[in-house]
């Protein structure tokens, strides 16, 4: 067991990154997370790994499909305008079959926007960010214990369904200092996977790693089978937190600074007597449908707090098929709503009823 | 007793390349390359967007497929994570030079130690012959249908001279493949390239002027005499850097 240490969201991630074995990182400056790489500069060189920071995010991404085409660990950081620049790359690595890891530590936008915290990226990240028919894994730390914990997990889960993770981080997740326990550090993986672009040693047929299927029926054939994939980690690897559900008549629905924010202004509602919980979604890529859907039964209403226009509150409607009414509480551009604008909207919900 | 036979280093498919493309030629040379230095099995190629974008059939080696222009970008973090092994890049002058430039440039700004052979035929091939980066003053295309007008369309790129003004590359030359001597020269220099990377000396890049009949519209014989008048005046053959030679 590692002792408890004060960290930055944004280094908790580099170091958890490294302790899970990844000895590749490639990365463009850009607020608020080059601590990620920062951190990445002085800790690589010296244990045998890869600091490099690349020409542009398309070049960083692309450096990463290199080394995932050799069957290692890679990862890339950037915040929301740098990753619509890797959207090119993280297609062609969801079209290879690649695992690797994205780190997106979320800035307002749209366009250069500013550099204060956002979840505006939800739709990208969860929509496939890129051209084609696929998903990435989208995790959602809501504290910097789960920026460490959820990087290891997103290279596990990239690794065992090769398929590109995010880590969508907002900003705040990445700026803020908690103690963490850092994970017991792991080996990079001696054998490299026999799908690997790594030198037949005139053992073997080549390996071709690829996104190309000029026959339509064999690309059909590929995005049919990389859906049954899909349909694994949807049934297998969805997280989420409960908080307070129970006897829950409203339901609150967060991720990230926001879920933080909500379960202060439920700790005070409850206090008033209002019955109100949370589900918290970890993993926003699968979408945690099932525990929506059992809250919709018993609930009188949703209330989604989101550093966005409402985008997971779509998720929410979908999940649930519209059966209760979802409320949105949400403030963006790099604003962040106060437990007592969230509690007004709980105590609002709890006038209204179902 | 065959005499001539196919390199160990492509595999039994059979090009899509259309007649008198020079494609073949330069394939052929780069797996001659690959066997004579042994290397096949430690080989990892990396295939463009363009007429080239079937490559990684081709070659016997390990291949990946890249994106449009980012070749370099993938053959960095290959190289970067088994420095052992030999990575190379094949790409056209659209991939290379126009959608690609950054990466080009970056690579060979940071003395990479990969090889990259970069054919030029001055036009785009596989999307139906339109105006590349490289496409001479005048050269009529499907999108320069008047000739390429140095007011409204710039002027070529050289790629040689251009990455010549950088610090790190090792090795930097101009071949083509018209006629038998300078096909054997542009073998030495590919070679050249792949023995630089293999010796540590870092990035090399072999440009190969080409000819592209089909797109050109000249027969491929035509196209062949095309490349000593009109390309070379514009891309003069030779070498633009060897640091082995400065030392």
């Amino acid at each position: 067991m590692q002792e408890k240490t004060l960290m930055k969201g944004n280094e908790a991630i580099a170091e958890a990154a490294i302790l899970a074995g990844c000895r590749h990182y490639f990365g463009y400056p850009i607020t608020p997370q080059t601590e990620v790489a920062a951190y990445m500069a002085k800790k690589m060189p010296k244990i045998g790994g890869t600091f490099l920071q690349a020409e542009s995010e398309i070049a960083a991404i692309n450096m990463v499909y290199g080394v995932a085409s050799t069957g290692k660990l890679a990862m890339t950081s950037s915040s929301s305008p740098g990753i619509a620049l890797k959207a090119e790359g993280i297609s062609y690595l969801a079209g290879a079959d690649l695992p690797a890891l994205i780190v997106n530590v979320q800035r307002g936008g749209p366009g250069l926007g500013g550099i204060q915290p956002s979840q505006s990226d939800y739709f990208l990240a969860t929509r496939g960010p890129g051209h084609g028919d696929f998903h990435v894994l989208v995790l959602a730390p809501a504290s910097v214990q789960e920026m460490a914990d959820l990087t290891g997990k997103a290279f596990e889960l990239a690794m065992k369904y090769r398929m590109p993770a995010m880590l969508l981080a907002d900003g705040t997740m990445g700026q803020m200092m908690e103690p963490v326990v850092l994970p017991e550090p792991k080996e990079p993986a001696a054998q490299s996977p026999a799908w690997a672009a790594v030198g037949t040693e005139c053992k073997r047929f080549h390996n071709v790693v690829n996104s190309l299927y000029l026959d339509p029926l064999t690309l059909e054939h590929t995005n049919f089978e990389r859906f049954e994939r899909y349909a694994a980690v949807e049934r297998d690897e969805t997280m989420w937190e409960e908080f307070l559900m129970e006897d829950a008549e409203i339901c609150v629905v967060s991720c990230g600074i926001t879920a933080r924010v909500s379960r202060n202004a439920i700790v005070e509602a409850r206090k008033r007597g209002i019955k109100v919980g949370m589900i918290r979604p970890i993993t926003l890529w699968p979408f945690p449908k099932k525990p929506l859907q059992a809250a919709a039964e018993k609930v009188k209403s949703f209330l989604c707090v989101e550093l966005n226009m409402g985008q997971m509150k779509e998720d929410v409607e979908l999940a649930i098929r519209c059966k209760k009414p979802v409320d949105l509480c949400c403030r963006v551009g790099g604003m962040i709503p106060s437990p007592d604008e969230v509690l007004a909207k709980i105590i609002k919900a709890n006038e209204q009823g179902g | 007793m065959v005499v001539f036979e196919k390199p160990k280093a492509l595999t039994d498919k059979v090009f899509h390349y259309c007649p008198g493309c020079t494609h073949g030629i330069i394939h052929r040379l780069v797996a001659e390359v690959i066997d004579e230095l042994g290397i096949e099995g430690q080989t990892i190629g990396v295939a463009p967007v363009g007429c080239a974008v079937l490559a990684y059939d081709y070659f016997a080696c390990d291949m990946i497929e890249a994106a449009h222009g980012r070749a370099p970008a993938i053959a960095t973090g290959v190289k970067r994570s088994m420095p052992d092994k030999v990575v190379f890049t094949y790409q056209g002058d659209g991939d290379l030079a126009s959608i690609g430039m950054c990466e080009t440039v970056s690579t060979a700004a940071r003395g990479e130690n990969v090889t990259i052979i970069f054919v030029n035929n001055a036009i785009y091939g596989m999307t139906g012959g339109q105006m590349a980066p490289t496409s001479l003053i005048g050269q009529v295309t499907q999108t320069s249908p008047y000739g390429r007008d140095p007011k409204t369309q710039g002027y070529p790129i050289r790629v040689c001279e251009l990455l010549a003004t950088l610090d790190a590359p090792q090795y930097l030359e101009r071949v083509t493949v018209n006629n038998v001597k300078n096909v054997r020269n542009a073998k030495k220099a590919i070679k050249k390239a792949f023995q630089n990377q293999i010796e540590g000396k870092g990035f090399s890049l072999v440009e190969v002027v080409s000819a592209c009949p089909t797109n050109w519209g000249m027969t491929p014989q035509k196209a062949l005499e095309w490349i000593d008048e009109k390309m070379l005046p514009q891309y003069p053959l030779g070498c633009y850097r060897d640091k082995d030679q400065e030392v």
